[in-house]
């Protein structure tokens, strides 16, 4: 192919203010909740945030529930983490190492069940939950989570766990080791980026997650931090977007550096897995 | 060899929805002789959580879709059964058309947009140097991985009404844009379609790096320009995933609910904004008519398995390769 110079610049440019549209909502946000309220209301914007504060961090960090809804994003999240790794990693063993009956159907299953909109079901999770007494609970709301977080886990786990040639284990059976120890150092340990690259997926997806955590975690001191942030971006209006910003910055940075570090590794299952993180 | 490459490398990437493992090779092992059960065992835990969180409350949402579930119910009155009454209540409601239709065309309007959109961009990372490139990829990294809900947020402060950007720019004091449908729906489709190009941008960058440069190398020599390249050597060989990615995203944008619920709180109006699911939300849990907001729901499920359907068909042709 014929690569002049200029169509080499002529790309580049391209190529820059594509980027600079993909960056912008996050740099806007940013900027502003290091943006004195004088400064965010005005007419004409400010494009950098000078002179800068962090007055509207302060806000966060003392507006009602705050720190209640961060504690119950963070244990939301683990628990979900934690027992969809456990569950998934399970599963993914069954699938990648052995052959039985229903083996297809369950793949199957597991592929259709992801295509399901989650929002459908809002309505008849909540009366289920509310019927069992897990309406603003932790639980219920990691049982929800898990239902959608665990077919794209067990289906990106195995992947990995099919990834490790199982002759590796033989070999460390052959000297010796039992079936179990063979597969708990051998294989486990091979398969362990995997579980973090697929832990951290779930990760996004739990923190993330809004409407069912609006719909079952409907006390302020249960709301999970994107409840929360809602209700601070529909109470303030209009009036105080610098603390709405520095929500927004404090809830979305975490998520952007761990993407960043898990998204070479998960690309390629996303599309069978079929999950928009 | 050297045709079949692209298509097995997307093979690779979709692998295997038939079942079997990826690059459709069976599993190794037959279950230990000494315990046949140790796979069901093993995907036990998983099947529960699943069964119990998902079959059942889809289960009950057949149930409540045939019932007549409203407050009293709530309250422990017994529920009765009332056929398919609730279905035709919502069929004969021009209404509930006009929300069907409303979401059916947001959803095309937004996948044609993030699809054309991800390809050309797709396109332009396939032409750039490898520092420009990864300037490039950070960047759509960054608007991917921004939550839904602060993603709407920020674009909300973008166009607020008093200090928004967007004012400023358009020279537009005191423009409401979430309060009309129009440009409430123009304002929705910017943070869909910025949330959605970069999966699509990745996935056909992915299949563009494994079409062999042999392929285009020969197109050139024959004398195909640009256009003609595209058009007979990479569309063929990216059709097969494009079909894929297509299908995702029309998944994706039918069952939109997060941006289109906080805009409606922000502009105020919902009855000429509903789309599909934010419409059976409003009417259960705001109206409490459980029953007919089942029934929207399990037109919508419906909708969706139809799409399905053509989504795995792709993917199964695809697997034949």
């Amino acid at each position: 192919m014929i690569k002049s110079r200029s169509r080499r610049l002529w790309l580049n440019l391209v190529a820059m203010v594509v980027t600079l549209v993909a960056l912008f909502p996050v740099y806007w946000m940013v900027m502003t909740s290091f943006l004195p309220g004088r400064e965010i209301q005005q007419t004409t914007p400010r494009f950098l945030p000078l002179p800068g504060t962090l007055d509207n961090y302060r806000r966060v960090f003392e507006r009602d529930f705050f720190w209640t809804a961060l504690k119950n994003s963070l244990i939301v999240t683990g628990l979900c983490v934690s027992l969809a790794l456990v569950l998934a990693f399970l599963a993914a063993v069954a699938i990648a190492r052995f052959r039985f009956r229903g083996r297809t159907t369950f793949l199957a299953t597991i592929l259709i069940i992801q295509m399901i909109p989650a929002e459908a079901l809002i309505i008849s999770l909540f009366r289920v939950l509310d019927g069992w007494q897990l309406v603003n609970t932790v639980i219920g709301l990691v049982l929800t989570y898990l239902v959608f977080v665990l077919p794209f886990t067990i289906w990106t786990l195995r992947g990995f766990v099919h990834g490790v040639p199982v002759e590796l284990e033989e070999a460390a059976r052959v000297d010796g080791a039992s079936r179990l120890k063979a597969f708990w150092k051998i294989t486990f340990p091979l398969v362990a980026p995997g579980l973090v690259a697929t832990g951290i997926f779930a990760m996004i997806q739990a923190w993330n997650e809004f409407v069912f955590a609006l719909v079952i975690m409907n006390r302020p001191e249960n709301q999970t931090l994107p409840v929360w942030l809602q209700a601070f971006n529909e109470g303030a209006r209009g009036t105080d977007w610098g603390g709405v910003m520095a929500g927004s910055t404090l809830m979305s940075i975490p998520v952007i550096i761990f993407f960043l570090f898990a998204q070479r590794k998960i690309t390629t299952g996303l599309t069978a897995g079929a999950v928009k993180a | 060899m050297s045709t079949s490459s692209a298509e097995l490398s997307t093979a690779e990437t979709t692998s295997a929805a038939a079942g079997d493992g990826p690059n459709g090779r069976p599993p190794r092992r037959r279950a230990p002789r000494k315990y046949p059960l140790l796979p069901y065992v093993l995907l036990f835990p998983a099947t529960a959580v699943i069964v119990v969180m998902l079959g059942y409350p889809l289960y009950r949402l057949v149930q409540l879709s045939l019932q007549d579930f409203g407050l009293p119910q709530v309250f422990g009155q017994p529920a009765e059964y009332v056929g398919l009454a609730n279905f035709r209540e919502i069929l004969s409601e021009p209404y509930f058309w006009t929300v069907l239709w409303r979401t059916l065309i947001f959803c095309g309007v937004n996948v044609a947009i993030t699809i054309v959109l991800g390809v050309m961009i797709a396109l332009l990372m396939n032409q750039l140097g490898s520092k420009m490139r990864l300037v490039l990829s950070t960047s759509l990294i960054l608007a991917w991985a921004m939550p839904a809900l602060t993603a709407t947020v920020v674009w909300q402060w973008i166009f607020d009404t008093q200090y928004g950007l967007a004012n400023w720019v358009f020279d537009r004091q005191g423009e409401s844009w979430l309060a009309e449908p129009i440009s409430f729906f123009m304002v929705a489709t910017i943070i869909v379609v910025w949330m959605g190009v970069p999966f699509v941008s990745f996935t056909i960058y992915a299949a563009l790096s494994q079409i062999p440069t042999s392929m285009l190398e020969a197109a050139a020599l024959d004398g195909a320009n640009g256009r003609t390249t595209f058009r007979y050597v990479i569309f063929p060989a990216l059709k097969p995933i494009l079909l894929i990615v297509t299908s995702l995203s029309i998944l994706w944008d039918f069952r939109v609910f997060t941006q289109i619920f906080v805009l409606q709180r922000a502009g105020g109006v919902s009855r000429d904004t509903n789309l599909l699911g934010v419409y059976a939300y409003r009417i259960s849990i705001g109206e409490n008519a459980f029953d007919t907001g089942a029934a929207v729901a399990i037109v919508m499920v419906l909708i969706t398995i139809l799409l399905t359907l053509f989504y795995m068909r792709a993917l199964l042709k695809e697997d034949d390769v």
